[in-house]
């Protein structure tokens, strides 16, 4: 990873709410990240915490009502995309953004042809003719693994198995060679040894395109083998960011070490009883004044109640928006 | 460890075998069989928990329900307390039931949205005893104070409650009729990672207030790790591998079980940097129709010659350490066969 190179992507204080009839849900809460070049961003967090939403609404793809973007700026080199209109968005997405779903089933159109597909992006995007396009997917369907490509052309999806599908997404995710790749949860829906397998694919695929990559993941383990950097999220914003080495050896925040502890070992030691993080998920309705974390934080001050605590730098390249420094046990200075 | 030289056998399955018919054409003639279960044998001991462990499609959740007679089985015998239901009769099965129990996957699915929690739980109680109003009424109270439900929410409906929720008011249910063995089908997969652990300490707590046995099916590896006394790993319709927890962990002797561990990514990048992973080829056949011999020979990493003609038996190789593989088997013919080291 170049040091000090331009980002590709940089958010800065993104927000998107949800209107519904109960009133409005702050699902994305001033959430800033930036991606360089070839890097791997990992971002962990359970179901709701406004991982998925953040990526959506960076590349507009919430449906408005009931979903909006409130403010925050997205540059992708020198654009920013929520000032951009429709037209230009989809010249972006598909092409230099790509993107990869969860679920390879749903995301795939069954009535279609896995070749047409894939040719879809190439002839919208690239202008290329038929015979070039069905060309190039070929040359796709080979670098992602799929055996006799040129005849799985004309297959449709149903004809493929899940890890398969899952290789037909990223090839049509790189058709026109991006140069940020989205993968939201791209490995949750299959079994371990075909995670193993995309996992390996993802990996030599960075080595040969050098794109950067998005990896949306709520697995620790997936993150700790694949990314260079990571970004942990919980209720709607970022509680903590450091590189991965960093992030599994020091963590700061109290939710990054819960999580941590309670996901048991496949090595070493048993524990006799699992960690847990007592009580549920908050419910991102109301203003976020306070701490998300606080009912469930073991470490709570009076403060958190009343403040959302800053991203405060705490180590090398590593902040934690948190007022309880693990250091010394007692409130952190800022 | 689990005490195994004293304990009692509560389920006893031999060579179960579980055939959904294929029909085709146009008379809808019986062309094939889906082998989702195909000769599984094991057993299950008075307060153990035994874990099954295989990937999407291996029969895993069709054995589950089949040892509870929730499919007419199509060969091999259950025992249960020493009685075989495998032939039984739904009306005969009736009167079991109360006995064995099962948790489901999905809390959401498995729960009927139109029924308040009070009902729910108290369902199996209106089906098999004869309790007043105010006993049933208590009852209930006492199996959600059990499973760590608030009294206060008896009269709500489980879309009032979160995923961890519902699937305590599921164990709930399970626990209604003072069952012995009940089969965990999954029941933390659909839950977040902060929440399986609740649910997991709370099966654990109940097993050893009420003595329960647990058939623990999943597919993370990690979880059945830390649960399970006993582990039986399931590959197209069999179990390939069977050993107490720490022997399967530690030295797997199944290529098929080998690779399994070791596709589980870990939580800490200095380990994931150093780790050989054995990555399988290509993917699970189809249960349609099972390649000759050994079921894992089209992806096995070790395969041999004598693997394509002769399925492994399943045997015990080591003290309570049970696989199916020619490896471990001494052949006349195996070195003469074999195609990699």
């Amino acid at each position: 990873m170049p040091d000090g190179a331009l980002p590709v992507l940089d958010v800065k204080e993104l927000k998107t709410v949800f209107r519904t009839r109960r009133g409005e849900v702050h699902a994305v809460n001033s959430v800033s990240f930036d991606l360089k070049p070839g890097e791997l961003l990992g971002v962990v967090g359970e179901s709701g915490s406004g991982k998925s939403v953040t990526m959506m609404s960076l590349i507009g793809l919430l449906p408005s009502p009931p979903a909006e973007v409130r403010g925050g700026q997205v540059m992708f080199g020198d654009q920013d995309l929520l000032q951009a209109d429709d037209d230009t968005l989809r010249a972006i997405r598909g092409a230099r953004i790509g993107f990869v779903f969860q679920d390879p089933m749903t995301s795939l159109n069954p009535v279609f042809t896995v070749g047409f597909q894939i040719m879809e992006p190439l002839r919208k995007h690239m202008g290329m003719d038929k015979r070039a396009a069905r060309v190039r997917a070929k040359e796709l369907l080979e670098l992602v693994g799929i055996p006799d490509a040129a005849s799985r052309l004309t297959d449709f999806p149903h004809q493929f198995s899940g890890g398969m599908r899952q290789r037909v997404m990223i090839a049509i995710a790189l058709a026109c060679d991006p140069q940020v790749l989205i993968a939201d949860e791209p490995t949750t829906a299959l079994d371990v040894t075909i995670q193993a397998q995309i996992l390996e694919l993802v990996k030599d695929l960075r080595q040969k395109l050098g794109m950067a990559i998005v990896w949306i993941t709520h697995d620790l383990g997936v993150i700790a083998g694949i990314a260079d950097r990571v970004i942990v999220m919980y209720g709607g914003q970022i509680v903590e960011h450091a590189p991965v080495k960093e992030l599994f050896g020091n963590p700061q925040h109290p939710y990054t070490r819960a999580l941590l502890e309670t996901v048991p070992a496949m090595h070493g030691d048993r524990a006799d009883r699992l960690r847990v993080i007592q009580g549920q998920p908050p419910v991102l309705a109301g203003p976020p004044d306070a701490c998300p974390f606080r009912a469930r934080c073991s470490h709570r001050f009076e403060r958190c109640d009343r403040e959302n605590p800053p991203r405060v730098p705490c180590g090398p390249a590593h902040d934690t928006a948190c007022f309880w420094d693990p250091a010394t046990g007692g409130p952190r200075h800022v | 460890m689990f005490d195994y030289a004293n304990a009692d056998r509560l389920v006893e399955v031999v060579d179960l075998k579980l055939h959904f018919p294929v029909y085709s054409g146009v008379l809808r003639r019986q062309t094939g069989a889906v082998k989702a279960v195909d000769g599984v044998t094991f057993e299950i001991y008075e307060g153990e928990t035994l874990g099954l462990v295989g990937e999407s499609g291996c029969g895993k959740s069709t054995c589950g329900r089949a040892v509870l007679r929730l499919y007419e089985v199509t060969d091999g015998s259950i025992t249960i307390e020493g009685t075989d239901i495998a032939t039984w009769s739904p009306e005969e099965l009736r009167r079991v039931r109360p006995k064995m129990q099962m948790v489901f996957q999905d809390p959401q699915a498995s729960l009927n949205p139109r029924m308040t929690v009070s009902g729910i739980i108290g369902e199996p109680l209106d089906e098999h005893t004869s309790l007043s109003k105010k006993e049933k009424l208590a009852r209930i109270y006492e199996l959600m104070d059990a499973v760590g439900l608030n009294r206060d929410f008896a009269h709500r409906y489980p879309h009032e409650f979160s995923g961890g929720q519902r699937q305590r008011i599921g164990i709930a249910r399970a626990l209604a009729l003072n069952p012995r063995f009940i089969v965990c089908d999954e029941p933390i997969a659909a839950l977040d990672v902060s929440i399986q652990a609740q649910v997991v300490n709370l099966l654990e707590d109940l097993q050893k207030e009420f003595g329960l046995t647990y058939l623990f099916i999943s597919h993370d590896l990690s979880m059945v790790r830390h649960i399970a006394d006993r582990v039986a790993v399931m590959y197209l319709g069999k179990i390939v591998e069977l050993a107490p927890r720490d022997p399967l962990y530690n030295e797997p002797k199944h290529p098929y079980t080998q690779a399994l561990l070791s596709a589980v990514p870990e939580p800490d990048p200095n380990l994931e940097a150093t780790t050989q992973r054995i990555i399988l080829e290509g993917d699970v056949p189809s249960p349609a129709n099972p390649p000759e011999g050994c079921n894992f020979c089209t992806r096995c990493p070790r395969v041999m010659e004598i693997c394509h003609r002769i399925d492994p038996e399943f045997r015990e190789i080591a003290p309570g350490h049970y696989a199916a593989c020619h490896l471990h088997y001494d052949h006349d013919d195996k070195n003469a066969g074999e195609t990699a080291p």
